[in-house]
């Protein structure tokens, strides 16, 4: 009998599953034919001739597709260096300090996200102009922290909350200044909530493509505008190379989070 | 098991605090304080929770801010000291070890902050978990041991340096019945060996009174009553300490003073005369422990006779416990003979087991 009526529910869970599956890797399938389909035209429903041209031209070291390979790595990297000095002090205050308006400040690093960023992007193009900052790496790197201060701050802040006061004390009553019982206790307590930030950072700069486009073209080009000027341009195939490039340090990451990051720091996150 | 290693003791110092107050947020926690610690001495601050005891400890250890009066330590003020500045050592409650440190790392923290040398680290490290029965767990994590060893090592980080001031804020309360007892007792060996100046934090009568030489019963931020476990048992100078105590069995009557001695009378019949450890005159309330009182019949003892009914009987092992019910109210007694339910009595209260007390005194 209750093998009987368990039956149904059993199809229905594995459609159900079938259908989120299709849902997010069917876009992928797309992509990961698209990459290595040398000719595919219509009517037909796969592609016609298949080959690793694509890639060749992708890897090519004197290639585009390299050099705004490493324009973003250069800018990501930046970018998490600038928030992660901001966001290691900001968060330890956020976390442990009482502070006079503490809502309004986890608020005022969510602003930038708050409104359309197109709007924003256009008005600090014209102020960076002003200040010799667009077209050049440093105001792509500003615009992306702004952008990520909000994620840094916000889980280094829930990174310093997990770890016990009483931990920083004991140190303090052996014997430890307040410096040397942060960077002793508190800093390797956190660094796992940290680095996920700085991944997070890193990722969302990778990723980021408005500021950039309002900001650093036409000097700087990073993947992201490649993959828009690659699809624009009809060139599905370097568009989806990029995509799936762009889609590696994304899936680490996740597994790093699911492996390093404990439910207690996520808990936290803008509390 | 502590092992008998030997050990030079470091010798205590002793604390003065005088009239200290601390207050969190504009709420005032300690109304003045001012207690004395004799070196070596072993005191136990004995209270209900927000009492002010794990406060004073933590005012002591500065990590909350004095907002007036002095702490001395060995006769200099440290109250305005960062924590880190005084020279006490303190075992916290949640034992506070550090997740990412080694046992042997946790235990030398303290060692290496002093400029100590690696060899001399080693050598305290093992001579420390040698004492405390961890020999050879120096590379383990203490996130691997068990509660009663993590217990161990967070005492053996305060130990490490060599302190003159142990405190202690309810390092036992989170041990198992058992493990709690066994380490009573090794703590209070340690300190009779080692001879620093112990301050234990405990909500825990038993506790307070197996572990330490000298018990403060702290209320609403205020000292009530210092002194030995017998002074404090036998002879609570308020209800309060009386209740808390565990003579919180009340019945009202009345007092009068009558040359040394007090003639007590209660409004449903019963009286007695006792030596006045206190003036009481006119209205009082008596505290008594339940178990202080047995049945009248056969006894010659002196104190209040009560007339009542048994409404309950157990067997707890060695004597009977019973409910009885009086015109005074319901109360526990203890006998070694046996009775039913049901069955009239006759209930004695002695009277060195009264603790009297002018009515209108605050009570618990």
């Amino acid at each position: 009998m209750t093998t009987l009526r368990a039956l149904p529910v059993a199809v229905l869970k594995v459609f159900a599953l079938a259908l989120f599956a299709f849902a997010i890797f069917g876009p992928l399938t797309n992509l990961a034919l698209w990459s290595v389909a040398e000719r595919w035209y219509t009517p037909f429903k796969l592609p016609v001739t298949y080959g690793l041209r694509y890639w060749e031209v992708v890897f090519r070291p004197t290639g585009d597709a390299m050099a705004s390979l490493m324009t973003s790595i250069w800018i990501a990297l930046l970018t998490v260096a600038v928030s992660l000095a901001l966001a290691i002090p900001a968060g330890y205050a956020l976390a442990r300090l009482k502070l006079p308006m503490r809502a309004a400040i986890m608020i005022l690093f969510l602003l930038p996200q708050a409104f359309p960023s197109v709007a924003i992007y256009i008005n600090v193009a014209r102020i960076f102009y002003q200040l010799g900052l667009t077209g050049t790496v440093g105001g792509v790197v500003l615009v992306h922290a702004a952008h990520g201060l909000v994620y840094a701050v916000w889980i280094a802040a829930a990174a310093f909350a997990a770890v016990d006061r009483d931990l920083e004390l004991a140190a303090r009553n052996m014997g430890a200044s307040p410096l040397r019982a942060f960077f002793t206790i508190t800093l390797p307590l956190a660094l796992p909530g940290i680095i996920a930030s700085a991944i997070f950072v890193f990722l969302e700069s990778l990723d980021e493509f408005t500021g950039t486009f309002f900001v650093g073209v036409p000097q700087v080009s990073t993947l992201p505008l490649l993959l828009y000027n690659a699809s624009m341009g009809g060139n599905y195939q370097i568009a989806s190379i990029t995509a799936l490039i762009l889609l590696v340090p994304s899936v680490l990451f996740m597994l790093f989070v699911e492996r390093f990051l404990r439910a207690d720091v996520l808990s936290k996150v803008g509390h | 098991m502590i092992t008998e290693a030997r050990q030079p003791p470091g010798g205590g110092i002793g604390i003065a605090v005088r009239d200290l107050k601390v207050a969190y947020g504009g709420t005032r926690v300690l109304h003045g304080v001012s207690l004395d610690f004799a070196p070596g001495s072993f005191t136990a601050l004995l209270g209900s929770s927000g009492c002010g005891k794990t406060t004073l400890l933590r005012a002591l250890s500065g990590f909350v801010p004095v907002e007036s009066g002095s702490i001395l330590l060995g006769g200099e003020d440290i109250a305005r000291l960062p924590p880190e500045k005084r020279g006490m050592a303190m075992v916290f409650q949640s034992y506070a070890l550090w997740p990412h440190m080694s046992v042997h790392q946790n235990i030398g923290y303290g060692l290496k902050l002093r400029g100590a040398s690696r060899a001399e680290i080693d050598a305290k490290v093992t001579s420390v978990l040698s004492i405390l029965g961890l020999a050879g767990y120096e590379s383990r994590k203490v996130t691997a041991l068990s509660g009663g060893q993590r217990q161990r090592v967070a005492l053996g980080r305060a130990l490490a340096v060599d302190p003159p001031v142990l405190l202690l804020d309810e390092p036992l309360s989170n041990l198992d019945a058992k493990i709690r007892l066994a380490m009573r007792h090794e703590l209070k060996s340690l300190h009779r060996r080692l001879g620093l100046t112990a301050i234990h934090v405990t909500h825990d009568q038993e506790e307070a009174m197996t572990m330490a030489d000298e018990i403060v019963i702290l209320d609403a931020g205020r000292v009530l009553q210092k002194g030995s476990p017998e002074e404090v048992y036998r002879a609570p100078n308020s209800p309060f300490v009386a209740a808390f105590l565990g003579a919180d069995n009340v019945i009202a009557g009345e007092a009068r003073l009558d040359g040394e001695a007090l003639a007590i009378r209660l409004p449903n019949g019963g009286e007695t005369r006792m030596p006045a450890a206190r003036r009481v005159e006119g209205d009082c309330i008596i505290h008594f422990r339940a178990n202080a009182v047995h049945f009248g019949a056969g006894s010659t003892r002196a104190g209040l006779r009560l007339a009542g009914r048994i409404t309950q009987s157990s067997y707890p092992g060695g004597v009977y416990r019973y409910e009885v019910e009086t015109p005074a109210g319901r109360f526990l007694v203890d006998d070694e003979r046996r009775a039913n339910p049901g069955e009239a009595i006759e209930l004695l209260i002695p009277t060195e087991e009264m603790h009297v007390f002018p009515a209108g005194m605050p009570s618990a």
